[in-house]
């Protein structure tokens, strides 16, 4: 998920030439105080005339608690966009604040239940919450870590370890897979420093994340090559998700192979890599089947 | 010595014989760093010369005095590969009463070889030379301080002009040789301070772009190039210098390595990309018409397979064997490309002059695959257009345009097209890329041109290709 200021019309213009799985337009944090109607009348207009193909648009707005919550909604809304990305969540009922004002926009246009919800958590009470926040509406669709407000809440600082995010990232992937919806880590803002962007990709890999969030199309390709699977992992998943066939062919309950009996968890994560793998482009979707 | 060509400059020009309405050439080996135009014109105009024709291989901003030249009558008319600044700016408004004719770097050394263009004094400024006038481009004292490194778009000049005038600024001791300006072309050697600023000439270390656009481009053009069937042992290529051109070295060389193939040559304005090839082993020899950086001037001083060649050598059209013959891949940038695969690369899309034709027109007519790299938006110009604003390099010789878009593939060129295809590149259709610009940009209001023809643009072979009109 490529970040673009929502008061940059060269970037919003081609951010998707990149290739990003998603943009998020900002009308938060990138966007000062004296251009937040000029950045948001941007974003609607970018919504409705730039042509993203198949990328997913997501817009992150201001705190309903603000003046330009509302507006913000309203115009995205209005602009069809993809999904809505609530900044700072602490608690389950801000999610649901923002299911109404979202429905109430698409009832007047007609267009009810399309737009969906990612909440960003950027504190040590929507930490705790986080699972509360994950199941507060139908519309959620992820939830995702905002680590300098986090750190910064928590009286600490950023390390490149990142020692002081492991509860939150851990929490946030728990929270996300008990509720069924998806998670992504917070971005990484030096871009002179790609070795320590891979080890932190890798990091968040290994505890689960969907993905990562990133500030410049150059980093796009260290998330793409963590993510995607080896021709060694892509030759196993198949080779695990053959022999179930073959089992279920068989009308056998047991699958084994190479003489071992497979777990249904060893089964899922098959799947899990081939859908990734299908998602990268690195096999085609009849590949898989 | 008793046969010094020494003199100071306005003997070297009383010498030379020359006289209003007379043709003087330069060479822009010092880019923008070059003093030599500005000094030799400065002392013309002193000596009270008028109508004087000024052939350059190309000028840039630092000969902006040049507008006063011409006010004032000392020059009427220019010829050169390309113009930018103030005084392409003065031009494209109507500065000079008559059109500056524009060439290629191969068609302005075959145009003087052939006699059609026709130099009555060249001033040729050197980074060393000795007193009978064997003159180079590479440093050969401790006093060296104006380095270029080849002097290529200077050689036509040396041997054909009927009258030559080395300038350098540091003066060595016969004899200064190898030299590729030859002590027996050269009638006069002037010593002045400086031919060249050298914090302008050229630049200094490699920066690989940041750009994620230039990235982006370069990607798309070496998997082009990969791809495109002339990737094979012994290929040779030439690349410009933009951003997207010096990274999609970058990203071939990858390749090379990983397959064990190398380049028999690179051709062109050598940069320092090219000769970390070359000393990695991945390049056979580099031909050098133009050094672009101090790493390639350095090189072509001590490397004997860095090889210095005229534009004749180089990109002449009309002479066998010059080296885009044998060129099998060159990457290009460009202004604008239209639907029919034509470039500009010297009228911006305000209708101001602000670039050169250079050796594009030559490498891609000679090349055997010719790849243009070029956004399909610079801001809210739309660079793949209907028709070019001014024709540089006819479609017929372009085969591949490559944009953030996606790639289009020259109609001509099938095959490739299927290579590219093959491989899981996105082709597009390039009407498609032109409707894409429309759609994003608008349609652009027409230029404010008028009927006065301020620019001729020739085609390598002598023949006129387009013309530039005034701006309003």
């Amino acid at each position: 998920m490529m970040f673009v200021p929502g008061n940059n019309p060269g970037m919003m213009a081609d951010a998707h030439i990149y290739g990003p799985d998603s943009i998020m337009l900002d009308l938060e944090d990138s966007v000062t105080m004296a251009e937040k109607d000029a950045a948001r009348l941007l974003v609607h207009n970018a919504l409705k005339t730039i042509d993203y193909g198949n990328t997913e648009m997501v817009v992150r707005i201001n705190p309903l608690s603000t003046p330009y919550g509302r507006k913000d909604v309203e115009a995205v809304v209005k602009a069809g966009v993809d999904v809505i990305r609530m900044p700072k969540t602490e608690t389950a009922d801000e999610v649901r604040e923002l299911e109404a004002e979202i429905l109430k926009v698409e009832t007047e246009i007609g267009r009810v239940g399309e737009t969906r919800i990612m909440a960003a958590i950027e504190s040590a009470l929507g930490i705790v919450n986080a699972y509360a926040i994950a199941t507060a509406s139908e519309r959620m669709m992820g939830i995702a870590l905002g680590a300098e407000d986090y750190s910064a809440n928590l009286k600490t600082n950023r390390t490149p370890g990142g020692a002081e995010l492991l509860l939150a990232r851990e929490q946030i992937v728990v929270a996300a897979r008990a509720a069924g919806i998806a998670c992504f880590d917070t971005v990484y803002s030096n871009l002179d420093d790609m070795e320590t962007f891979r080890k932190e990709v890798e990091l968040i890999k290994t505890l689960g994340f969907d993905g990562k969030s990133i500030i410049n199309p150059r980093q796009i390709e260290v998330v793409n090559s963590v993510f995607t699977p080896t021709e060694k992992e892509i030759t196993k998943a198949r080779a695990v998700v053959a022999a179930i066939r073959e089992a279920q062919a068989k009308g056998s309950g047991v699958i084994s192979l190479n003489g071992k009996m497979v777990d249904r968890p060893v089964v899922l994560r098959a799947e899990r890599t081939i859908a990734l793998a299908v998602a990268a482009g690195v096999i085609s979707e009849e590949e898989a089947l | 010595m008793r046969n010094s060509k020494l003199v100071s400059l306005e003997e070297a020009i009383r010498r030379s014989g020359l006289t209003d309405g007379m043709t003087i050439s330069f060479h822009h080996h010092f880019r923008g760093g070059d003093k030599v135009v500005n000094l030799v014109v400065d002392k013309l105009a002193e000596m009270g010369f008028k109508d004087l024709k000024l052939a350059a291989s190309s000028l840039s901003d630092v000969h902006k005095p040049l507008i006063e030249h011409i006010k004032n009558g000392v020059i009427t008319d220019i010829s050169t590969s390309g113009l930018r600044g103030e005084l392409a700016d003065a031009i494209s408004h109507g500065l000079l009463k008559e059109p500056v004719v524009f060439r290629s770097h191969g068609g302005r050394g075959s145009a003087i070889a052939n006699g059609e263009l026709k130099i009555d004094v060249a001033f040729l400024g050197a980074s060393a030379s000795d007193e009978l006038g064997n003159a180079c481009g590479v440093p050969r004292s401790e006093n060296a301080k104006s380095i270029c490194g080849s002097l290529g778009y200077a050689l036509p000049d040396a041997r054909y002009a009927k009258h030559v005038v080395v300038l350098t600024d540091d003066l060595v001791a016969y004899p200064n040789l190898p030299a590729g300006i030859r002590g027996a072309d050269v009638e006069s050697v002037v010593v002045v301070d400086s031919v060249g600023d050298s914090s302008k000439i050229s630049a200094g270390a490699i920066r690989d772009s940041k750009n994620p656009r230039d990235i982006l481009l370069a990607k798309q053009a070496a998997q082009v190039v990969i791809n495109s069937g002339y990737f094979q042992d012994g290929f040779s290529i030439q690349t410009g210098t933009g951003g997207a051109s010096l990274a999609v070295v970058k990203y071939i060389r990858e390749e090379m390595v990983r397959r064990g193939i190398k380049a028999s040559f690179a051709l062109g304005g050598i940069t320092a990309h090219m000769v970390k090839l070359h000393e990695e082993g991945l390049i056979g020899k580099l031909i050098d018409v133009q050094s672009f950086d101090k790493v390639a001037a350095q090189s072509i001083a001590t490397d004997p397979s860095h090889v210095e060649v005229s534009s004749v050598e180089y990109a002449s059209g009309q002479h066998t064997g010059s080296a885009t013959h044998a060129l099998d891949i060159v990457i290009l940038s460009a202004l604008e490309v239209d639907t029919d695969f034509n470039v500009n690369v010297l009228v911006g899309s305000d209708g101001i002059i602000r670039g050169a034709i250079g050796g594009h027109q030559d490498t891609a007519a000679d090349s055997a695959l010719s790849i243009i790299v070029c956004p399909l938006l610079r801001g809210r110009i739309p660079c793949v257009v209907p028709h070019v604003t001014t024709l540089i390099t006819p479609g017929k010789s372009v085969d591949v345009v490559v944009t953030e878009y996606g790639i289009a593939v020259n109609p001509a060129r099938p095959e490739i097209k299927e290579k590219l295809e093959k491989a899981g590149l996105k082709v597009v259709d390039i009407q498609d890329l032109a409707r894409k610009a429309t759609s994003i940009i608008g349609t652009p209001d027409p230029l404010p041109f008028g009927d006065r023809v301020v620019g001729v643009v020739m085609n390598r072979d002598g023949k006129v290709l387009d013309q530039i009109h005034i701006v309003k």
